[in-house]
């Protein structure tokens, strides 16, 4: 099989800091992919440059037979292929729940409203969001606006979602809602990069962890395998720390 | 041509026989009509100026001619210069004891202390007017002319019907705009300006067919001023025994009234406030419009 | 403020009657402490003026009843000159501002020639003085001698105005714009919405919201500033004004503008306050 994903050689620095530094990752079709990690080491940058918010300095990064990273590349298309749930949800404020998960459906796909409006009250419906559709995100807890930031890039039908530590923001009680939406993504074959602090999920649902160092994919492989027997010291003592908290 | 109003010419006749009857130049001090020597009271060190000893005098700027020349009221020149000149050496203040102080139109009367001892501005006598400031007699008769291009469509009107359907403009504040308002009663509404030199403007690039000035500014503008224009005609004087005049403006109930208004008796009777008439309005003259 | 998850739905809020009822007392105390101060400080001024020892000339010149009632009605009907200008105006400058603003938050290097002259525009009429444009194009433009360009003063004065409030309210728009956060746009463009969506959709709206109470405030001072065009000759309700003072000596007529003027200001004010304090209450709540 072709891999869905393939990131090649990438470099990119902010100024004078280089954040990633000849990064290396690809995922298969229907494959979730897990991105630890400190702070710093280029998990958020390397999803940004995937799905073209940030250009990259050397390397490629290809979607599928698409290269993402060409100069002259439409990343309108790209986009449309690629969803991202950010760590701060980033809705629309002055939209409803439902017109925040309409507007690409309806602009950029040019579906009818009521098409849009369809497909998006089933899918809150599915991420237990029915009765919030008419709501305003300033009347929502954080873990109902990061379902229905899920549900904004799902109704784009991406072939990728990333997800950028989208419980990091979360009230601790709040977690669980949105790691149950994860699961449920990854049962119904979703494929998923996501970045994130919770090991635990990642060891659960992950089908391959990498651990990121100082802009390179320092080691990578089965959850197991990284959590209970790592290969690199540095990924020893970042589980180390991490871990013991 | 500014801010003018109607005086009863039976008064200024009155002053102007008083003064005659009183002699000639030089001819002994007597009290009341004497026409030849200030009243007791009517000395630089006798009345209570705004300065004591000095005569203050306001006017707005610009001071257009040909009542001021160059914009510049100390130069002794242009008829109300020249005649404020006059009036202060008659009451015995030197030149040097004459100074002008600029008040615009609007602050002439406000309420309150004056700054200066008389305004001289081309303000006409109105009794409107006269309720709430005091006029010394009138030292100049002014009939209202329009001005207009040479091309315009009423540069050859000779009556008051074919001013009807033209776009005339006035400065703010001025009898010449009453006389548009009340009296051609064209089916435009005037066109009102801060100053004679927008009114100009205006008439110049055509945003109006003409404007309404007292003839001597009249004569001035079309002979100076504006290339290619000219005085259409003049309005008669208003109906009855009353004629537009300009008059010094004093403080309601200044003292100083009977002092200027003996000084400009005084010139009158000595044929003076003629000769500066006929000095600085030379050739101010205009066809009447038919009514 | 609500965030619907933290409430416990189904149980009605329960409040101690005895805290209500003090509750109760100390907002009605509060209420009558306002009314009678408001009141006591009003009565205060009032006494104050009308005792004041020029209060009787004071009355007489500004505040003349036969004087008003002999004014009122042609300032008032000047004053629909002021109304008409200000309608027409604030389309344009509404329209033409945004475009200003559009092109100079624009980033696409064929509009770099655009950007300039937007720039410059916005320089020079924000720092012209809002009279002078009044003057040099009410009495430049017809000087020009164009055939098919309008010699009406009221036109070119509109112009003006619309000039000079473009390029103020080209900023307050710019200035939305900008403060509305990058994530907003990044969020956009990661679903597929190109760069005119984005502006169209989802920042626009939000910044327009934002600056409303802002922009209000420049049509309040454009209200204000109609009275400018009076100089290129029409009569306005200023000028009308005016010309009623200068043949009677008195200034009661500008009273009467000045009360025409703040008639239609205040509603636009309290409008103006109302957006703001309701912009406040949501920013506060997005906040939580």
């Amino acid at each position: 099989m072709t891999a869905l994903l393939h990131v090649n050689g990438v470099h990119k620095a902010f100024g004078t800091n280089p954040v990633l530094r000849g990064l290396e990752v690809s995922l298969e079709p229907h494959e979730v992919v897990a991105l630890i990690g400190s702070s710093g080491s280029g998990k958020s940058t390397l999803l940004r440059c995937v799905n073209g918010l940030e250009s990259i300095d050397a390397g490629k990064i290809m979607l599928g037979d698409v290269e993402v990273s060409a100069l002259d590349a439409d990343l309108d298309v790209v986009r449309r292929r690629v969803g991202i749930v950010f760590q701060a949800y980033n809705l629309f404020p002055h939209m409803s729940v439902l017109a925040n998960v309409t507007l690409a459906p309806i602009r950029v796909l040019r579906h009818s409203r009521k098409q849009a409006e369809g497909a998006a009250l089933e899918l809150l419906a599915r991420l237990g969001l029915a009765e919030k559709a008419r709501q305003y995100p300033d009347q929502l807890s954080g873990g109902q606006q990061q379902r229905v930031a899920i549900a904004r890039a799902l109704a784009m039908q991406p072939e990728l979602l990333l997800l950028d530590e989208v419980t990091s923001a979360l009230d601790p009680e709040l977690v669980g809602e949105v790691l149950d939406v994860i699961r449920d993504l990854k049962a119904g074959g979703m494929t998923i990069l996501m970045a994130t602090h919770e090991m635990a999920f990642a060891r659960e649902v992950a089908d391959r962890v990498c651990f990121l160092d100082r802009g390179r994919v320092l080691e990578s492989g089965p959850p197991g395998e990284i959590f209970e027997n790592p290969a690199e010291p540095r990924t020893r003592e970042f589980l180390d720390r991490f871990l013991s908290g | 041509m500014r801010r003018l109003t109607l005086v009863p010419v039976v008064a200024l006749l009155a002053a102007g026989l008083a003064a005659c009857s009183a002699g000639n130049v030089g001819a002994a001090p007597s009290s009341a009509s004497s026409a030849s020597a200030a009243p007791s009271d009517c000395t630089p060190a006798a009345m209570q100026t705004y300065t004591s000893g000095m005569l203050t005098i306001g006017t707005d700027t610009p001071a257009y001619p040909p009542y001021f020349e160059n914009n510049d009221p100390t130069n002794g020149q242009g008829l109300e210069s020249a005649l404020a000149y006059a009036v202060a050496d008659k009451l015995g203040f030197a030149k040097a004891a004459v100074k002008w102080t600029v008040v615009p139109f609007n602050s002439s009367y406000a309420p309150g202390p004056k700054k200066f001892d008389f305004d001289i501005n081309q303000i006409s006598i109105t009794p409107d007017r006269a309720k709430v400031v005091d006029f010394s007699e009138g030292y100049y008769t002014v009939n209202q002319a329009v001005v207009t291009l040479k091309t315009s469509k009423i540069a050859n009107a000779t009556s008051l019907a074919e001013l009807q359907s033209a776009k005339l403009g006035a400065q703010v504040g001025t009898t010449s705009l009453s006389f548009i308002t009340d009296y051609v009663k064209p089916g435009a509404q005037p066109y009102v300006y801060n100053d004679t030199n927008d009114a100009k403007k205006a008439l110049a690039t055509g945003q109006i067919d003409g404007i309404v000035v007292d003839l001597p500014t009249a004569y001035y503008i079309t002979a100076a001023e504006i290339d290619n224009s000219k005085i259409v005609g003049q309005f008669p004087a208003q109906e009855g025994p009353t004629s537009e005049q300009f008059g010094m403006l004093f403080a309601k109930g200044s003292p100083l009234v009977k002092c200027i208004d003996w000084a400009l008796a005084s010139l009158k009777s000595a044929g003076t406030l003629k000769t500066i008439q006929d000095q600085w309005l030379a050739g101010a003259d205009a066809p009447y419009f038919k009514q | 403020m609500s965030a619907s998850g933290d409430l416990i739905e189904g149980d009605a809020p329960y409040i101690d009657p005895v805290r209500a009822a003090a509750l109760h007392r100390r907002s009605l105390r509060s209420s009558v402490v306002a009314t009678v101060s408001t009141v006591v400080f009003l009565i205060a001024v009032g006494f104050a003026t009308v005792n004041a020892p020029g209060w009787a000339s004071v009355r007489y010149w500004f505040f003349n009843g036969s004087a008003f009632r002999a004014s009122v009605g042609s300032v008032a009907s000047a004053f629909l000159l002021n109304v008409k200008i200000f309608l027409v105006a604030e389309v344009f400058i509404l329209v033409l501002s945004l475009v200003v603003a559009l092109i100079r938050v624009s980033t696409a290097p064929v509009l770099m020639p655009l950007r300039f002259v937007a720039t410059v525009f916005t320089d020079v009429f924000r720092g012209t003085p809002t009279l002078l444009v009044v003057y040099l194009l009410g009495f430049g433009m017809p000087a020009l001698q164009i055939k098919g360009l309008p010699n009406d003063p009221v036109i070119w004065g509109t112009i003006a105005l619309v000039l000079s409030y473009t390029a103020y309210v080209a900023e307050v728009f710019r200035a939305g714009i900008r403060s509305i956060h990058p994530s907003q746009r990044a969020a956009a463009r990661s679903l597929g919405l190109n760069v005119s969506q984005t502006m169209r959709f989802v920042v626009l709206p939000q910044a327009v919201r934002r600056i409303a109470p802002p922009l209000l405030n420049d049509f309040v001072s454009l209200q204000k500033d109609t009275a400018l065009v009076s100089v290129l000759g029409p009569i306005e309700a200023l000028r009308a004004a005016e010309i009623y003072s200068a043949s009677k000596f008195n200034y009661t007529a500008i009273v009467v503008a000045a009360l025409l003027f703040i008639a239609v200001t205040i509603p636009l004010a309290r409008f103006t306050d109302w957006l703001s304090d309701r912009q406040e209450r949501r920013d506060r709540g997005t906040a939580r």
